[in-house]
Formats: C-alpha cells, sequence, structure tokens
C-alpha cells in the first residue's frame, strides 16, 4: 500500500476543509437528489456497498439508493427505534438484520425517511457476498415488486486462498463475474431504453481508479501516529462518501481533498487524539446510535482506532489493493476486479484472522476491539472464535462488547464502560501506556 | 441350524428403522473401520452437496447435522455467540470435542453467513482437516451458471485428488452419479407413499430412513430404503382421522425427533422440505456425457427449492403452494430454526401468502437441542382438532 501511496502527486492546499462537515454537506444533498428523481423520471436502483455493480449502474443514470445507509441514517437521526418496531409488530422476528427491519418499517411508514422521501427503485442489484442482502431484496420483490438481480459472486473458498490476477481461478470467476454484468446490462438497457456506453463506464471507471488511490493513500495515512483520524467516527463519514459518491466527480473532490487535509495533519503531527496512547483496531460493525459515546469511551484512555476492518469490507473491498480498472477494456476489467474485491476485501471476512493479523502489524495495533453485532451474523458469527484465535496466536490483548447497529435498545452504558475500562487497565498493566510518540516520527513515517 | 423366521413387514421395517436410528447416533468410524471401497471420510454442511464427487473420490459423504438434543455444549459457547442456530453451534462443537476428527476434510457452502464462518472456525482449529466453502451460485439464473458450477466442481474433484492422492476418473463419477440416482427415485418413492397413503409411513419413519444416507454408503442405504419400501407398501395400517399438513422449515437444521413425533400424532405430514439437499436433484443426472457437467446442469435445471437458495424461477410462496397442491393438503406448519435468519424471513412470508390464500397453518420455532415440547405438543393439536372441525 505504500507504493500508491508513493505514486500519487503531492495534493494541493485543502484550507478550510472540515470531512465531517463536507461529508453531511454531500449526504443532504445525495438525499436531496433522490427526493427528486421520481418527479424527474430518473431511473432508480437499490444497491448494497458489498458487491454491486455502481459503474454500471452510473453508466445509465441510475440515480442510487444503498438502504444499508438509509437504515444506517435513521439510527445517526435516533429514529431507527420506530422503525425497527413498526417492522416487528407486522411480524419480522427480533433475531433478524435491524437494518432489514428498518427498511421493512420504511416501506410501511410509505417510503418516508427521516431525510426525505426514498423514491421506489426500478431495480435491485443484491450480491451474496452477505446472504442477508438477498433476503432482503426478496422482500423489495414480494411487496414493491421491484425485479432483483442477484450477483454472484465467488467468494474465497478456503483459508490462505491466493488468487492472482490472471490465474485460472480468477480467469474462471471473473468469466463468471462478466456473464452476469452481460445480463444486468441487458436489464438496464430494457429499463432506460439505452445502449451502454462503454466510455462513458470508462469515465466512471477512472474516476473510482482515483478514489481509490486516494483511499488507498487515506487509510495509509493511519498507519502513522498519531493517527490523524479515527477510522470509527472520521472512517465512518469516509466511508459513506466512498460508497454514494462511488464513480461521482464529487466523490473524487473529497477523496482528493481528504487525502490533502490528513496530509498537512500528520504533517503538523497533529493526532485525532491529543495524546495518542493506544492504537487499536475495531473489528466489526459500528453501532450508529452510540457511536459518538463508544470513541468517546475509548478516547478518554488515549485509544484511537487506527484502523478498522469496516472500512474494508464495507467499503466494498477497495483497499484490498491492485483494484484499480483497465479502462481499455472496461467490462471485462470491472468482471475481473469485481472478483478479486470479493475475495480479498469482502468475502474474507469467514476468515477474519488472516486479515485482522495483517491489519495489527500493519497499523501497529496494541489491541484489538470486537464489536458484536447479534443480528447481524455477518460480522459477528466467527467472531469469538477469531478473537481466541488471535488472543493465542499473536498475543495480542482483546476486548469484545456488543451492542447493535440502529437498534438502541441493545446498547447498555454502564456495562459498555465498565469493560472498555477494564480493557485500558488491563492495557496499562501489561506494558505500560504507550508514550506519544509525537509529531517526528510521524513525519518520518509520512515522508 | 437356526430356524428361518417367516417374513413379517412390521418386522422388516423396524430392523431398516433401527439399523437407520443406529447411523445417526453412531460416531464416525475410525480409519481402520471404514466401510469398504473408502479411504476416508468428507464432513459436508448441508444444504446440498455434490455427493457424488467425494463417492467417486472413494471418501464417504458424511452429511453434518449438528448434535442434536443430547450434546453437551462445552467448547463452542466461547466460539459462537448466542446468536447462531443451534446446528451451526453444534457442529462447531462437534469440531471441537473431537467427534469429526476422523474427516479428510469439512465442506460448506454460502447458504447463509452463519454457515460460511463455519470454514473460518474449522480452519483456524482444524487446519488438518481440508476446509472449504462450495460456492454454489445464488443466481442460477444467469446463462453460464453451469458452466460456473461446473467449474467449481472440478475444483473440489481436484481438492480430493490432492487430498486422496487418488485420481478421480470420469467412469468412477458416471458409477456414483448412477448409483445416487437409483437411490434419489427411492427416496422420491418414499414421499409419494407419504403423499398417497401417508398412514403408511410417517413422518419420523421417512426423516430417519432418508438421514441414513448422511453416515453409510449410497450402496447400503439404497438397499435399506429398498427393504423399507416393500415393507411399508405391505403394511396393513388404516387411515385414520388426521388432516394433512405440509412440513416446512427443515431444510438446514433438523427439528428433534420428539417433535416429529408429536406431528405425528396429530396431522399426516403429507410432504417436508426435511433434508432437502439429500433431495435436493428432482430427476435423474444423466448418466452420460461430461458427468460433472451432468452434475451441474442438474443443480440449475432439475432442483428443488429452499429458503437458502434465490432462483427467479421458484418464488418462495410459489413452492410452497405447489407443495400444498401437490400433495393434497388441508394446511401447512410454517417453522423455522431459531436464529435462522433466511428461514425466520420466509416464514412470515409463507404466513402472509397463506393468510391471504385462506389456506390455515401453524407457526412454530424449533431448535436441534430443544427438550421441552409439551406446549408445541398442545398447539400441534389444537390446531389440528380445529382442522378437523373446519373440514369435517
Ligand atoms: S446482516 Fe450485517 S452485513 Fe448483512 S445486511 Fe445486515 S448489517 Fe449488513
Ligand atoms: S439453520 Fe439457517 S442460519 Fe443455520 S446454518 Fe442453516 S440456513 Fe444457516
Amino acid at each position: 500500500m505504500n507504493t500508491v501511496a508513493e505514486k500519487m502527486p503531492p495534493a494541493p492546499a485543502a484550507a478550510g476543509f472540515d470531512p465531517r462537515v463536507e461529508g453531511q454537506r454531500l449526504i443532504r444533498q445525495w438525499y436531496a437528489e433522490l427526493e427528486q428523481a421520481s418527479e424527474l423520471g430518473q431511473p432508480v436502483a437499490n444497491v448494497f456497498v458489498m458487491g454491486n455493480a455502481v459503474e454500471i449502474l452510473r453508466a445509465f443514470d441510475f440515480k442510487l439508493v444503498f438502504p444499508e445507509i438509509n437504515s444506517l441514517q435513521t439510527g445517526v437521526r435516533k429514529a431507527s427505534e420506530e422503525y425497527i418496531r413498526l417492522s416487528e409488530d407486522y411480524g419480522m422476528s427480533p433475531d433478524v438484520c435491524s437494518y432489514v427491519k428498518a427498511d421493512v418499517g420504511l416501506i410501511l411508514k410509505e417510503h418516508r425517511h427521516p431525510a426525505g422521501r426514498i423514491p421506489k427503485a426500478h431495480l435491485a442489484v443484491a450480491s451474496n457476498m452477505c446472504n442477508t442482502f438477498i433476503k432482503w431484496a426478496e422482500i423489495w420483490e414480494r411487496w414493491l415488486k421491484t425485479p432483483t438481480f442477484v450477483l454472484d459472486l465467488p467468494g474465497q473458498r478456503s483459508a490462505g486462498w491466493q488468487v492472482r490476477p490472471g490465474d485460472a481461478q480468477h480467469a474462471a470467476d471473473a468469466r463468471w463475474v462478466e456473464a452476469q454484468f452481460q445480463e444486468l446490462i441487458a436489464r438496464c438497457e430494457a429499463i432506460t431504453g439505452r445502449k451502454l456506453d462503454l466510455e462513458r463506464l470508462a469515465e466512471i471507471e477512472e474516476r473510482v481508479n482515483r478514489m481509490v488511490l486516494h483511499w488507498n493513500n487515506v487509510m495509509v495515512l493511519n498507519r502513522v501516529c498519531p493517527a490523524p483520524y479515527n477510522a470509527m467516527l472520521d472512517g465512518l463519514t469516509f466511508i459513506g462518501i466512498m460508497n454514494v459518491y462511488r464513480g461521482a466527480p464529487e466523490g473524487v473532490e473529497f477523496m482528493r481533498t481528504l487525502e490533502e487535509h490528513l496530509k498537512a495533519k500528520v504533517a503538523r503531527g497533529e493526532g485525532r487524539v491529543a495524546e495518542e496512547r493506544f492504537r487499536l483496531l475495531f473489528s466489526g460493525t459500528p453501532c450508529y446510535v452510540s457511536m459518538r459515546r463508544l470513541v468517546e469511551l475509548f478516547e478518554t484512555w488515549g485509544g484511537v482506532f487506527a484502523y478498522s476492518d469496516y472500512l474494508t469490507f464495507a467499503a466494498g473491498g477497495m483497499d484490498a489493493a491492485e483494484l484499480l480498472y483497465d479502462t481499455s477494456r472496461p467490462l471485462e476489467s470491472l468482471a475481473e476486479v469485481t472478483a478479486l474485491a470479493a475475495q480479498r476485501g469482502l468475502s474474507n471476512q469467514f476468515f477474519a484472522h488472516e486479515r485482522l493479523a495483517r491489519q495489527i502489524r500493519d497499523y501497529g495495533a496494541d489491541g484489538v476491539v470486537f464489536h458484536g453485532i447479534k443480528s447481524c451474523r455477518f460480522v459477528s458469527s466467527g467472531m469469538a472464535d477469531t478473537r481466541e484465535y488471535l488472543n493465542r496466536r499473536l498475543e495480542v490483548p482483546t476486548l469484545y462488547i456488543e451492542s447493535d447497529l440502529i437498534d438502541p435498545r441493545y446498547w447498555s452504558d454502564a456495562q459498555i464502560k465498565n469493560r472498555v475500562d477494564a480493557f485500558f487497565e488491563a492495557l496499562g498493566q501489561r506494558g505500560g501506556a504507550a508514550p506519544a510518540r509525537g509529531a517526528a516520527e510521524a513525519q518520518r513515517r509520512s515522508a | 441350524m437356526t430356524a428361518q423366521l417367516p417374513y413379517d413387514h412390521e418386522t422388516e421395517l423396524e430392523h431398516v428403522l433401527e439399523r437407520c436410528n443406529a447411523a445417526r447416533q453412531a460416531p464416525l468410524p475410525a480409519k481402520d473401520a471404514l466401510p469398504e471401497g473408502f479411504s476416508g471420510l468428507l464432513g459436508h454442511f448441508p444444504v446440498y452437496f455434490p455427493e457424488e464427487i467425494a463417492h467417486a473420490a472413494g471418501l464417504l459423504p458424511v452429511n453434518v447435522l449438528g448434535g442434536g438434543n443430547r450434546l453437551e455444549m462445552k467448547h463452542a459457547d466461547a466460539r459462537m455467540g448466542s446468536f447462531v442456530c443451534s446446528i451451526c453451534r453444534s457442529t462447531a462443537e462437534l469440531g471441537l470435542n473431537g467427534s469429526l476428527a476422523g474427516l479428510a476434510g469439512f465442506v460448506t457452502h454460502p447458504i447463509c453467513d452463519a454457515a460460511k464462518h463455519l470454514a473460518g472456525i474449522w480452519s483456524r482449529n482444524f487446519p488438518e482437516q481440508l476446509s472449504q466453502i462450495l460456492y454454489l451460485p445464488q443466481n442460477v439464473n444467469t446463462p453460464g451458471a453451469v458452466r460456473y458450477i461446473a467449474a467449481e466442481y472440478q475444483r473440489l474433484r481436484a481438492e480430493l485428488e490432492k487430498a486422496t492422492g487418488r485420481r478421480v476418473e470420469d467412469e468412477a463419477l458416471r458409477a456414483s452419479i448412477r448409483l445416487y440416482n437409483h437411490n434419489r427415485a427411492l427416496l422420491r418413492e418414499l414421499y409419494a407413499v407419504r403423499r398417497d397413503e401417508p398412514w403408511k409411513l410417517s413422518c419420523i419413519e421417512s426423516s430417519l430412513l432418508t438421514r441414513a444416507r448422511t453416515r453409510m454408503p449410497c450402496e447400503e442405504h439404497t438397499a435399506l430404503l429398498g427393504r423399507a419400501l416393500d415393507a411399508v407398501r405391505h403394511r396393513a395400517l388404516r387411515a385414520q382421522d388426521k388432516p394433512r399438513v405440509v412440513f416446512v422449515g427443515g431444510f438446514c437444521e433438523q427439528p428433534p425427533v420428539e417433535m416429529l413425533e408429536t406431528l405425528d400424532d396429530n396431522c399426516y405430514v403429507v410432504d417436508d422440505d426435511l433434508l432437502i439437499g439429500l433431495r435436493w436433484l428432482s430427476a435423474d443426472v444423466p448418466e452420460t456425457g461430461d458427468p460433472i457437467w451432468a452434475l451441474a446442469e442438474s443443480y440449475v435445471e432439475r432442483s428443488a427449492a429452499s429458503p437458502v437458495q434465490h432462483d427467479a424461477r421458484k418464488s418462495k410462496e410459489g413452492y410452497l403452494m405447489a407443495m400444498l397442491r401437490e400433495a393434497r393438503a388441508d394446511a401447512a406448519i410454517l417453522t423455522a430454526a431459531k436464529f435462522c435468519e433466511p428461514g425466520l424471513d420466509d416464514q412470515l412470508a409463507w404466513s402472509k401468502h397463506l393468510d391471504e390464500a385462506g389456506i390455515p397453518y401453524l407457526v412454530l420455532e424449533f431448535e436441534e437441542k430443544m427438550t421441552s415440547f409439551e406446549q408445541m405438543a398442545m398447539q400441534v393439536e389444537t390446531f389440528a382438532e380445529s382442522l378437523l372441525f373446519a373440514l369435517a
């Protein structure tokens, strides 16, 4: 990843750029555009963040609805409980993914979301990366008659799975993905009455390439000490833009400016926390209803989340290296990269120990915090075992806490605080607090 | 010389069922006690697995169906959260307590996220075993799906060749396909009896007979099925006044025996999706041509439906309605294994659909590890009575 950083030209100054404020503005703008989609007769597609084909959909000018983001936004806006309860009253089991429940609540509320009205989709693309996506899309198929396309991405088949671009396995997987893209394109053509413009697709891919380069650099910048941002707070804004504006000019601009802004912070030796004492890795999904509070519990101890695997899988696996499109063969290349990303960045969640072991090293992590979500089996089912493995093999201190993505009923402040405090006390006893390594070291590493 | 006992259908069936039940509960055979022709055991998780490939490789396919309600959980509670379904947790327990140490490998599938995680758990804890996810597609409708599945099956074939050090010839695969075709034809006959003369074969008997294939060579199972079918057909039992119901929700985790007994006591379960993976291919796999292609094509063109496979040709409501129609059922029992997200999602969809169609149903949640059935028995009894009353 360092090589990617080295390839980048120095970014111009980003004075006055506040990623959070700009991120919020862009998300508002996106919702505002969604509100107008029906009126303007624009085609709308529902897509998920792991394994989609937004490049193709954008080439057909689909307005993109990200149901996961709608659901998390009900949490951020403290409205999720109402939506979840509505779906449970309807009959949804308390044991299913709370994102799905919030979305069913949204359907029951006739698409009225705290951020605006969500248009009905003309097409849904659901990948198999999380199987809940498929069940979720079946709900739309059933209720809203939304035509659904299941994009089947062959995932990582075993531990130690080494697939390189161009080898036989990769070629076979990419061929299957491309066959599905061909069918998806035919569907898009039927919906929009337009042919796919390959040049347009290449243009979009070029923008994604630029975003990915910036994104990788942004990730790399948090390897320095002190970390310039918190991967589980600031990182959530970044990831939102990475998904919603993937392939759009605003996305490129945001990522470019963000990188520049963070580089400047690193050069100044300015960290996310005043005195960084512990560098932590976060594994799992956020608790959007209480994320600020959760981060605060860590930061008061000088603990910063230098990285999170969430930034890998929930950004579509875009930091999993080598994921750049060859725009001279836009469709084939899209299939090749999608197949690789599915294995290196998404389905390797099922073999999380491999990725975490690498990231502990890359980010110089003093400990790993696992956040289990009962209703998200994609992240949580193997978590306890992964934790045990890391404890045993790498002797890295770990903490396990549990709440929910957006269901406030699962947030137990006192209990979580106790666990966090105990974790830091143990970390402190283990080898004493890590000294603030300061600006000089940061500058040396970012140079 | 011992005098030959006269052939008696009930005794014959009893013997077969005893053998099946013993196979269900028996530990895995030791390396030196493997059935003839097999050099090892290959574990596979539900739902569907192309057993023919393992069989042709000389590995006895063992369908790992969790630990039922007698397994003591000593290790898995600390490794898999309480929110994960029982079959995944107990499968992990069977691994961790050493019961599955004799497996050469364990293959799971992308039916749900919990099942996929089992491959990670396996690779972390049993690195000596071949631990794999066989990526059966969730899109079988795009042209090219057969080619993709065939490539995945070839990959599996190569992995097994590597593990056993023995080539899997096409001829061996064709021979396995022939054996399994015969076996599946008998299973279809078993289910035809359930539909046509349900008083002759209960749901629990049928489930025990089917399940035996998870622990014995196909050849032996086929022989047992033949004997069982013959005995069942000659059974002198008369129809009772019980409602005809279809049972769904048993596609992966299996309900406890006691739960099925409760159903049998009160209803004729004329069709079900229990162990659907063992009956996944609904017609013969072509016995000529490229055997891998034949298996792959059968998966796409001649296969059952379940909540964990997306196929645009088979809506969940559509296939339930077809089951009800074809089995001439009066009602449905809609179950889901606790914490089984796909099952719970479809249970709700089914219930809403049956509401609209005006078909009576009963909603039940189960866990393989449950041990108390009184409340469920009461619910089923009341449901059956209300059906009989309505049908009278
Ligand atoms: S189960 Fe987890 S990954 Fe899947 S949709 Fe729900 S929150 Fe997302
Ligand atoms: S019972 Fe359901 S959740 Fe559990 S492994 Fe089977 S399909 Fe997955």
